[in-house]
């Protein structure tokens, strides 16, 4: 009885591996080059093309948590900017990012998840919904 | 098997042995070697020192490198070679702040922070008595992060020369947010966008005791006195980003040839432009930048703004100025200006350009034919890659006693000497 449990457990996880990683890689492809699309217009003079930023001026893409970490502060330092000295392993960088008015949720949605899955980068989705959820905040701040 | 074992445990030990040795002998690393005109070769000074910005070199030949980011709490660092191999054997750092100018006059070392400049007194064996407590000559300048660095240079005749550069790219209402109209007047030219002058001698100097030597000038990183006609030179950092705040303006190959970055020679009351006009090297005349009505064809009054003595290519960033007065070098170098290039990263996603140092004769102190690369391959492997790839980046200048030349690098914390052999 405890072996079949095991087993029923089992195969359970690993169907929803499967299942899941299918699902993330056909979900990933379309948001991907659609991501890539704004990414190449909007974020890559400043990114570098490899996410790499600029030494002490644009910051890196790659291994912070302002990129893989807290969904929502991402979200909105695409909404509101960002202008504000932060250290980034060792590091602090000079150059402010403006807000992205002529972003729409989609876009937004599309780029951040690009990010948090290119340039060596491994984090879940943003969705429109939550960006959607964001800018309602910032329209009801005065 | 244990054999084995022991085999690959002593071999494991070795190796690591003699990588630790190799650390602390500073013998030069291959990816150390530039590429350098016909005649000249490279030493490396020293290695691994962080961000060495900018370096002045004393009378005894000891360096003091500017670092931009303390290293063990200090932000200068002295290297001095004590057996004349070329190679630092001993190194002393003092200063509890970061920051990027540093130069020496008349007995004084002088450094500055991104909103201080201060100096230390040589005693007659060149050492700095109170390396723990300089005098404080300017205080309370800008520092709002961006172009924050404050480059100085001296007049020998009582003055620094501090560089105060814009904390913006193009004096917009939103910096660097596309629709954002520029300000008119820029209020930024009050406190910053120029060369400030302030005497030696005069301690805690703020903008009401200094002068506002010159204007319009976006951000000055290299700058250097010509003592061979007297003035105050400058290379400036042109704006950024026309192609993303101006798509339907400007696309990727125009953005990144545009605009020069500009060699200027700097007189008392010059205004240079910024953030009105811009250079455009290929129309070679000043235009109105998009933010003020420009097309990228208009000139408004840009015609009446100083032009440049020489334009170089865009955003190669020029981080360091030295005009060269030694006698080592050919003849062809005298009094011609050595600019030290950071390296770009606006020309992207078009191929970067820079990281090097070149060479600009000069004659009667204006240029006398084209710009060479003098010293190339900081990058140190694939040419067109992002400025965070690069091995080294050129940052500073500075003369030996010999007629050498130094360059500094605050991307692998390298400094080398330049020598003519001849061979």
């Amino acid at each position: 009885m405890i072996v079949m449990k095991k087993v029923i457990v089992l195969s359970w996880v690993v169907v929803s591996v499967v299942l899941m990683s299918f699902y993330q890689s056909s979900l990933d492809k379309a948001v991907m080059q659609r991501g890539k699309k704004v990414y190449d217009t909007y974020c890559l003079t400043c990114h570098q093309a490899d996410g790499a930023g600029v030494p002490r001026m644009n910051p890196p893409l790659v291994k912070t948590t302002y990129v893989t970490g807290d969904k929502k502060r991402l979200i909105n330092i695409i909404l509101k900017g960002f202008n504000e000295s932060v250290e980034l392993n060792g590091d602090y960088y000079d150059n402010p990012i403006p807000p992205q008015p002529q972003l729409n949720d989609q876009q937004i949605a599309d780029v951040l998840t690009y990010v948090r899955n290119s340039f060596g980068n491994k984090a879940s989705v943003i969705t429109v919904a939550e960006v959607k959820a964001e800018r309602a905040k910032l329209k009801k701040k005065p | 098997m244990n054999k084995i074992i022991l085999f690959l445990f002593v071999a494991v030990s070795s190796a690591m042995q003699a990588c630790a040795n190799d650390s602390t002998k500073q013998i030069p690393a291959a990816e150390n070697q530039l590429k350098l005109a016909p005649g000249f070769t490279a030493t490396v000074v020293a290695d691994k020192l962080g961000r060495a910005r900018h370096i002045a070199i004393n009378s005894n030949g000891d360096i003091y490198v500017k670092l931009e980011r303390l290293k063990d709490g200090k932000g200068i660092i002295r290297l001095r070679d004590t057996n004349g191999d070329g190679v630092a054997d001993e190194q002393f750092a003092f200063a509890n702040y970061a920051g990027t100018g540093i130069a020496i006059s008349n007995g004084y070392l002088y450094a500055s922070s991104n909103s201080e400049v201060y100096r230390y007194k040589f005693n007659a064996k060149n050492e700095i008595e109170n390396p723990d407590a300089p005098e404080v000559i300017v205080t309370g300048l800008v520092d709002k992060r961006q172009h924050a660095s404050k480059s100085i240079t001296l007049d020998g005749k009582g003055n620094i020369y501090v560089n105060i550069g814009a904390p913006s790219n193009a004096c917009q209402e939103q910096d660097r947010t596309a629709g954002s109209p520029g300000q008119m007047p820029c209020p930024i030219l009050e406190t910053a966008g120029g060369i400030w002058q302030f005497k030696i001698d005069q301690l805690n100097q703020s903008y009401a005791d200094g002068v506002r030597y010159a204007t319009g000038l976006r951000n000055v990183v290299g700058l250097d006195w010509n003592t061979s006609i007297n003035s105050l030179y400058v290379t400036q950092h042109g704006r950024d980003q026309l192609n993303t705040l101006h798509p339907t303006m400007y696309n990727d190959a125009q953005s990144a040839e545009l605009p020069a970055e500009e060699f200027f020679i700097v007189k008392q009351g010059m205004d240079f432009g910024w953030p009105y006009c811009y250079y455009d090297p290929i129309q070679k005349k000043k235009v109105q930048s998009p933010e003020y009505g420009g097309d990228g064809k208009k000139e408004g009054d840009c015609g009446t703004k100083e032009q440049p003595l020489y334009a170089f290519p865009a955003h190669w960033g020029p981080n360091a100025l030295q005009f060269y007065t030694g006698t080592m070098f050919p003849s062809k170098y005298r009094n011609g200006a050595f600019i030290a290039f950071h390296g770009s990263w606006n020309r992207a996603p078009l191929k970067q350009g820079g990281f090097n140092v070149v060479f600009l004769p000069m004659k009667d102190g204006k240029p006398n034919g084209e710009f060479e690369i003098f010293a190339d391959d900081f990058v140190g492997g694939e040419e067109n890659l992002s400025p965070g790839k690069a091995k080294h980046r050129p940052c500073g200048l500075a003369m030996g006693t010999d007629g050498s030349l130094y360059v500094s690098d605050d991307q692998g914390g390298t400094i080398w000497k330049i020598t003519y052999t001849g061979k």
